[in-house]
């Protein structure tokens, strides 16, 4: 089967005069139709600057220096920045860690998920049906009332439950998480992956999970790729990776997760 | 007789109000809250935010003053204390911050942060200090090498052990660990746990350990305490209340771990919290086991 994404030896550096650090050393890896990929690594890792990359969302001093990142049978990195507008959020779409930051304190909730919608073409009226719509999907009660609300009028987990609406208004098939659930509590952690896993059933979307969590993996990955210092360690499916991981840091990272032993 | 005993610990905060404003709304941080730590337990405390676990440990060392209640740290109420006598009463008890990067002085040199405390409390000559600094540099696995280096020249990891250092500089008995490990990576919040124990046992430290990660908290503590907006729900030996959980709020909590098992079943509890009892009193539910059912 064509991988829906299949990134090739993606190389990108943080550029100083005279110095380039290696932040994604030659990182390949491919992901499903419908499946979840776990990204796993500590910070420095370079898990989030892969994510960054494969939207072409990187800052200077970031800059590719190689590699591919095919989707849907085109190399993104050929693509126009015009394109590439419509590919992020229509296609794929990114959820970030810190909802609070990345959504806009001076707009409704409703007004921005009903932006992801007009920019990418839907018509205003459709767009306000759609909206309650996608409210409902991810169980904010209330739905119509809640889109007239601001950020900062949410709790943490339903602010993130609009990121997740505003993430999956255009449909896209593939998802990037940048550790959705790490700034929040363990039980809304459990409510908002619940939430995303039977979300990612019903729209059939693939899952770039970004996480530091071991537990998170298990809950949610079909797959895992371990990165360390820029580079991918291993790669396998879930079961291989947390039973025999074949990686010495794989294995030194499990055994640093408190519990491993007894759970 | 316990290390620390706390009770009926009380901290209040009025919320709102103002001339123009609807009456006040208050939020009970910390409502009544009784435990106690005998001698070289490693006590945790946890709980979600909200649920006053931090406010609880700041109310122990007064840096947040209590409404009410009774903190006895070697039977004397510290509550009680005067400013002085307080002062005295610190070198006993210390903390331990959760952010290494915002609770050190970026403008302090990592030797002048662990020789601070001694300044303050007027102990040794500066050559007696500088050996003392250098001492606990080595107790908690830093070079001495580094001593004129500024924070931001470390690690988050050695950051947090300078923050254990200067926490060690007056020989406390009681350590307040205010979720020290949670801004660390993993395989760095292990080599930072292992410290932490090493310590204890080197050291004959009481820990009273604040976190809201459960898988940690079983691994490492002896007794645990479950806090749920400002209320101990349950408590009791770690190995007790894991196997047997018995308030709801415990119940959902321990449910919503993730599992690192794929295979393992998932029976998710749900707590609504309207159905939360404030009033409902602890009772005995088993041995060293306590629950507010």
């Amino acid at each position: 089967m064509t991988p829906l994404l299949d990134v090739q030896h993606l190389t990108v550096a943080f550029e100083r005069p005279g110095s380039a650090l290696k932040a994604v050393d030659d990182v390949s890896l491919t992901i499903q139709p419908g499946e979840t990929l776990g990204l796993v690594g500590e910070s420095g890792s370079g898990k989030s600057v892969t994510a960054l990359a494969i939207l072409r969302l990187l800052q200077p001093p970031a800059r590719v220096l190689g590699g591919q990142i095919l989707f849907e049978g085109r190399d993104l990195l050929q693509l126009t920045e015009s394109e590439m507008r419509g590919v992020r959020g229509g296609r794929i779409s990114l959820i970030f860690q810190e909802p609070m930051t990345a959504l806009n304190p001076t707009m409704r909730v409703g007004d921005q998920i009903a932006e992801a919608l007009t920019s990418h073409g839907v018509a205003k009226g459709d767009a306000r049906r759609r909206v309650v719509e996608l409210l409902d999907a991810v169980r904010i009660t209330d739905a119509a009332k809640r889109a007239r609300d601001f950020p900062h009028q949410l709790s943490g987990g339903m602010r993130q439950r609009v990121m997740i609406a505003i993430a999956l208004a255009c449909r896209p098939p593939l998802v990037i998480a940048d550790e959705p659930t790490t700034a929040l509590d363990v039980t809304i952690q459990a409510q908002v992956l619940e939430m995303l896993s039977e979300l990612k059933d019903r729209f059939n979307l693939a899952l770039l999970l970004i996480t530091h969590d071991f537990g998170v993996i298990a809950e949610m990955a079909d797959r895992v790729a371990v990165m360390r210092g820029g580079q991918l360690v291993e790669q396998g499916a879930v079961r291989q990776i947390l039973r025999e991981p074949s990686h010495e840091y794989t294995q030194r990272l499990l055994r640093a997760v408190p519990g491993m032993s007894k759970r | 007789m316990p290390l620390l005993d706390v009770r009926h610990l009380v901290k209040h905060y009025s919320r709102g109000g103002g001339l123009f404003a609807p009456p006040p709304a208050v939020v009970r941080a910390v409502d009544d809250v009784s435990f106690y730590i005998d001698e070289g337990d490693m006590f945790g405390l946890v709980g979600e935010s909200g649920s006053g676990k931090s406010t609880t440990g700041r109310c122990i060392l007064r840096l947040i003053e209590p409404d009410r209640g009774e903190v006895a740290f070697r039977g004397e109420n510290v509550l009680e204390f005067s400013r002085s006598r307080m002062r005295l009463a610190r070198r006993d008890m210390q903390i331990v911050f959760q952010d290494p990067y915002s609770s050190l002085n970026p403008r302090m040199r990592a030797g002048d942060i662990v020789e601070e405390p001694l300044i303050i409390h007027g102990l040794g000559t500066p050559g007696e200090r500088a050996a003392r600094v250098k001492e606990l540099f080595e107790l908690v696995g830093l070079e001495s090498a580094h001593l004129r280096r500024y924070p931001r020249e470390f690690s988050g990891g050695q950051r947090q052990r300078i923050g254990i250092a200067r926490a060690l500089a007056l020989n406390p008995a009681l350590i307040v660990a205010d979720e020290p490990v949670s801004a660390l990576d993993v395989s760095i919040q292990a080599q930072v746990i292992e410290l932490l124990l090493d310590l204890r046992a080197r050291l004959r430290l009481t820990y009273l350990f604040i976190a809201h990660d459960l898988r940690l908290v079983e691994n490492i503590c002896n007794r645990v305490a479950v806090m749920y907006l400002g209320k101990i729900v349950e408590m009791g030996d770690t190995q007790a209340l894991f196997r047997n959980p018995s308030h709801p709020y415990t119940q959902a909590l321990l449910s919503a771990v993730p599992r690192l098992d794929p295979d393992a079943p998932r029976t998710r509890i749900e707590f609504d919290s309207e159905s939360f009892q404030r009033e409902t009193p602890m009772r005995e539910i088993g041995t060293s086991h306590w629950a507010a059912v």
